[in-house]
């Protein structure tokens, strides 16, 4: 007789504390598939949940499963909507998974969020429910109120973050900074620079002053040039800061205070802000740039020659976001100047201007590609490519991990030669054997498509806009890219071919979205039927009068997502389920939840 | 389907010909100043009716058009935030992309697709014949009887604007078969600034339209925009739009970067947004709302027609149009909601936080209703 191997006889406690050690998702998920006595264990002591589309599974599958998290992480919209293509109304509420948490979990104590719609309730509830609540990151997010923020700051006595990144918050005037009490002293960081609102500055200045374990202050627009030496002397150890307006009149008291100022935060790493920025300021921050890693000037107005000098000054550079302006001439200097560059994103001043406004071309990037050997993620806006340029690029930095060119004119072909920019691409993908975020521009046929197929096996994530010709070269990205979690595409020639071909891919992947594309509602009925763990959602245009049958027409709007939950009840009259059918879709009413 | 024509369609043929003069006339008159001809007879008020109201349309659409020609250079702020122009090349709710038409089906459409390079940035249809008619959008709503306290006539009889419409566009969509995308350029830029444009591509020769365009229209004077790109969010876009501002030599717009308001309307699931800067008047603004605003009125309609019946007489869609009135209201920087259509234009958006479309029977206890 074999003797078994007893897994459960194994201490529990002992494996519990194996497993804390790992910590990353993938790795946790791993260790549940083991056995069933690993996955109780697992599941027991897991702390965090990261789930990447609210919608692929429910508030309260999460808590059954999971009894002991203290931190979530939550995404809501697709990210399509970040460009206007996602109506409002949409969804994306996080009160449901507050309402399940806010029982569930009462000892949780971070939530981040992405792209979801918070609401003011939604906050009171966070504010009250948990006790030793710590972390709130509210990316991209909208709904909510310096009302909400107020209950934050009032009740959670135990908060260190508080991150509003590019979230809209409406302004409902009270003095929300000013109540985070006397005694609260364990802010450790504050990104409220998406704010419109003015916050009370002597407010912020008790604050810094009583929280010494500040690392990073974000500040809004609406705090003047004047004011930020006083900031700074409250909290002189700050790692990352955010100015507010970079702008006053050339005074050398507001100078000279600055300088000052700066000069006394050694522990500087990350700079950002410079809204309005007036170029003769620059120089109060000099002392401090040697240690600088990040510098976000994406905001800053100031012309090629300033950024030239500014950024001779940061040697030890790795992230760079920064305005066209800084032009082909100010990317060569800085392949010179920052040899450690890891990311660089530029932004295009003037996007809907017909002309260029700027000596910005490929020629930039070919530079940076060149000289900077640690590059690997880029974010590129500009008006002209060549495939010889992105040739180069690709041979020049295998290294290339993220890779998003945005020829803002659709269809551009190469200017050299007229041709599609396919082999450029090409080239990107076949070198850059670590790719996992690629976003196309410029005209592409569907040998692109038929490269990434080939070439992108590690591809995470695609974004592609007016291009390809035909099903065939959605067909090379889905039965292609092995890695490929999150597809969206505008304005191509697909059809339903290659979508109903590939359905099981689908499942693999957390979520496909398709506007203006030749996808009819037939297919989209047939998948939403056929494949049972997948939500085919079709946001149908709302303008149109309700007695035009809308199945007559293409679908404008797909968003198709795995999941678990089946279909989510709180769709908007005009995204419907198509694995419902009709009659059941009229007469089911969307309610919204709070 | 056939809809009973309205009193409209007398204007249909005088609208083709109008089109047919200045399609891409209308290009080049906007830029030089001339008058704007409302020749899709898209009128805000019913053409048919006070010439208090055509001439407060025309000056409207004078403005609108002017702004939509204008060279724009850097202000993304300006911009209409709201979704769906791409769903339609007139980017506006009134003319709906729908045609009245059945699709073909469906291995027909896949085989005309998969045979030419099919554009993107508007509606495309699956065939040649879908293509022409998706262009002109018809609409089977019809105007709201807005009330603007203080402005505007009384009476302002709702049109059937879709039927005669539509039967009027593809009219017009047929003669001009030849130059249609001409037609959509002018079109776009009559609805609104923010459409989706048709970009002919230097490549793309296979689409009937396409073809045409690169026959006929040089680019437009004022780039027409699409709808989420180049991909930047709306952060970006409004803090770009007020530092552009005070770098910008071309400077035809009031006020500095964008204004972003929410406007929702009583039983509308859903809000939408408006930049109160893309408007120099109650005008505008009220008729913009219309657009984005009118199906959910229509929605109301349905609900009186008796089942059975698909379609609506005017006269009957007008009785229930002056029994549903609306109001536009706004909630100032007090917090009060006042009846919109008080106070200056310029101190309006100074302290408007957010627009709403309420019924006039809510609206009684406003204080400065009259």
């Amino acid at each position: 007789m074999l003797k078994k191997m007893s897994y459960s006889s194994f201490p529990e406690d002992v494996l519990e504390h194996v497993f804390s050690f790992v910590q990353s998702d993938k790795d946790r998920n791993a260790i549940s598939l083991v056995c069933k006595f690993w996955f109780q264990v697992e599941r027991r002591c897991r702390k965090r949940i990261f789930v990447g589309n609210c919608y692929a599974v429910s508030p309260r599958m999460v808590t059954r499963r999971f009894p002991d998290v203290r931190s979530v992480e939550l995404k809501g919209k697709p990210h399509f909507a970040d460009f206007n293509l996602v109506p409002e109304g949409w969804g994306g509420y996080v009160y449901p998974w507050i309402a399940e948490m806010a029982s569930g979990y009462p000892l949780l104590e971070e939530i981040r969020l992405k792209r979801m719609v918070v609401s003011d309730e939604s906050l009171e509830l966070i504010a009250k429910s948990f006790k030793n609540f710590k972390v709130l990151v509210l990316s991209s997010c909208e709904g909510f109120s310096t009302q909400g923020l107020a209950a934050i700051a009032a009740n959670c006595r135990n908060l260190r973050e508080l991150d509003l990144r590019e979230s809209e918050v409406e302004d409902r005037s009270g003095n929300w900074l000013s109540l985070f009490p006397e005694t609260y002293t364990s802010l450790v960081s504050l990104n409220i620079a998406c704010l419109g609102s003015e916050v009370s500055i002597s407010a912020l200045e008790r604050l810094l002053g009583r929280c010494p374990n500040l690392r990073t202050l974000l500040l809004n627009h609406a705090v003047p040039l004047d004011k930020l030496a006083n900031l700074l002397r409250q909290a002189p150890q700050l790692v990352e800061l955010g100015t507010g307006a970079y702008s006053a009149d050339m005074r050398t008291d507001i100078f000279s205070n600055l300088a000052g100022a700066f000069s006394g935060c050694m522990e500087l790493k990350s700079l950002s802000g410079f809204w309005d920025v007036v170029p003769a300021y620059l120089p109060a921050f000099y002392s401090i740039c040697t240690g600088l890693t990040s510098l976000n000037l994406s905001y800053a107005t100031i012309q090629c020659p300033h950024i030239i000098e500014l950024l001779s000054f940061c040697p030890n550079l790795q992230r760079l976001w920064v305005l066209d302006y800084i032009e082909d001439g100010g990317l060569e200097a800085l392949a010179t100047s920052c040899k450690d560059l890891r990311e660089l994103r530029v932004f295009p001043s003037e996007p809907y201007g017909a002309e260029p406004n700027v000596s910005l071309t490929e020629q930039g990037l070919v530079s940076v590609s060149e000289g900077c050997p640690k590059l690997e993620s880029v974010l590129y806006f500009c008006r002209r490519m060549s495939n010889d340029a992105l040739v180069t690029i690709a041979r020049n930095r295998p290294n290339m991990t993220r890779f998003r060119l945005c020829i803002i004119e659709p269809r551009t072909p190469d200017y050299l030669t007229e041709q599609p920019l396919d082999v450029g691409f090409g080239a990107i993908v076949e070198h850059c054997k670590d790719l996992r975020r690629l976003s196309l521009s410029g005209l592409l046929t569907d040998r692109v498509f038929e490269y990434i197929g080939t070439y992108a096996k590690k591809l995470e994530m695609l974004s592609v806009a007016f291009a390809g010709e035909s099903d065939l070269g959605l067909h090379h990205v889905l039965s292609g890219c092995d890695s490929l979690r999150k597809l969206e595409i505008r304005d191509c020639p697909f059809g339903d071919k290659a979508l109903l071909a590939n359905a099981a891919k689908l499942e693999t992947m957390r979520s496909l979205w398709m506007s203006s594309c030749l996808v009819s509602f037939e297919a989209c009925k047939l998948l939403g039927q056929k494949m049972p763990r997948l939500n085919v959602e079709v946001i149908v245009d709302e303008r149109q009068p309700p007695d035009l049958r809308p199945e007559n027409f293409p679908v404008e709007k797909l968003y198709i997502y795995r999941t678990v939950a089946g279909p989510r009840l709180d769709m908007p009259g005009f995204v419907w389920n198509m694995d419902e059918d009709s009659a059941l879709r009229l007469s089911r009413k969307g309610f919204r939840t709070i | 389907m056939s809809r009973p024509p309205p009193a409209i369609e007398e204007d249909g043929p005088s609208n083709v010909s109008l089109v047919a003069s200045s399609s891409s006339d209308c290009i080049t008159q906007n830029v030089s100043g001339l008058k704007e001809r409302n020749y899709l007879g898209l009128s805000d008020c019913s053409s048919v009716d006070s010439s208090a109201a055509s001439s407060l349309v025309d000056d409207r659409k004078n403005k609108l058009n002017l702004r939509a020609t204008e060279l724009r250079l850097g202000l993304p702020g300006s911009l209409s935030p709201e979704r769906d122009p791409e769903l339609s090349l007139l980017g506006s709710g009134k003319l709906d992309e729908k045609p009245l038409f059945p699709l073909l089906p469906l291995k027909d459409r896949i085989c005309a697709t998969l045979q030419k390079n099919v554009v993107s940035g508007n509606k495309r249809g699956f065939s040649d014949t879908m293509d022409r008619f998706s262009e002109v959008k018809s609409s089977v709503y019809t105007e709201k009887n807005w009330m603007l306290h203080g402005s505007g006539p009384d009476s302002e009889s709702p049109q059937s604007v879709a039927q005669g419409m539509f039967l009027g566009n593809s009219g017009t969509n047929l003669k001009l078969s030849s130059r249609p995308s001409g037609t959509q350029q002018a079109i776009m830029k009559e609805m609104t600034p923010k459409v989706v444009a048709e970009r002919p591509c230097a490549a793309d020769g296979a689409h009937h339209n396409q073809a045409a365009a690169s026959n006929n229209s040089s680019a437009p004077a004022a780039k027409a925009q699409v709808v989420g790109w180049p991909p930047i969010r709306s952060f970006r876009k409004n803090t770009l739009a007020t530092t552009s501002k005070n770098n910008d030599e071309v400077d035809g717009k009031p006020g500095p970067g964008a204004l972003y308001v929410k406007v929702s309307m009583d039983g509308a699931p859903y809000l939408r947004k408006v930049d109160l800067r893309t408007y120099s008047n109650y005008g505008e603004l009220s008729s913009a709302l219309e657009k984005m605003f009118g199906c959910f009125t229509i929605g109301q309609c349905g609900s009186h027609v008796i089942p059975g019946r698909e379609k609506l007489s005017e006269s009957k869609l007008k009785d229930l149009l002056h029994g549903s009135e609306y109001v536009l209201t706004y909630e100032d920087k007090d917090n009060d909601w006042m009846l919109v259509g008080d106070v200056p234009w310029d101190m309006f958006i100074d302290s408007c936080k957010r627009l709403k479309i309420m019924k006039s029977s809510d609206a009684i206890g406003l204080d400065s209703f009259r």
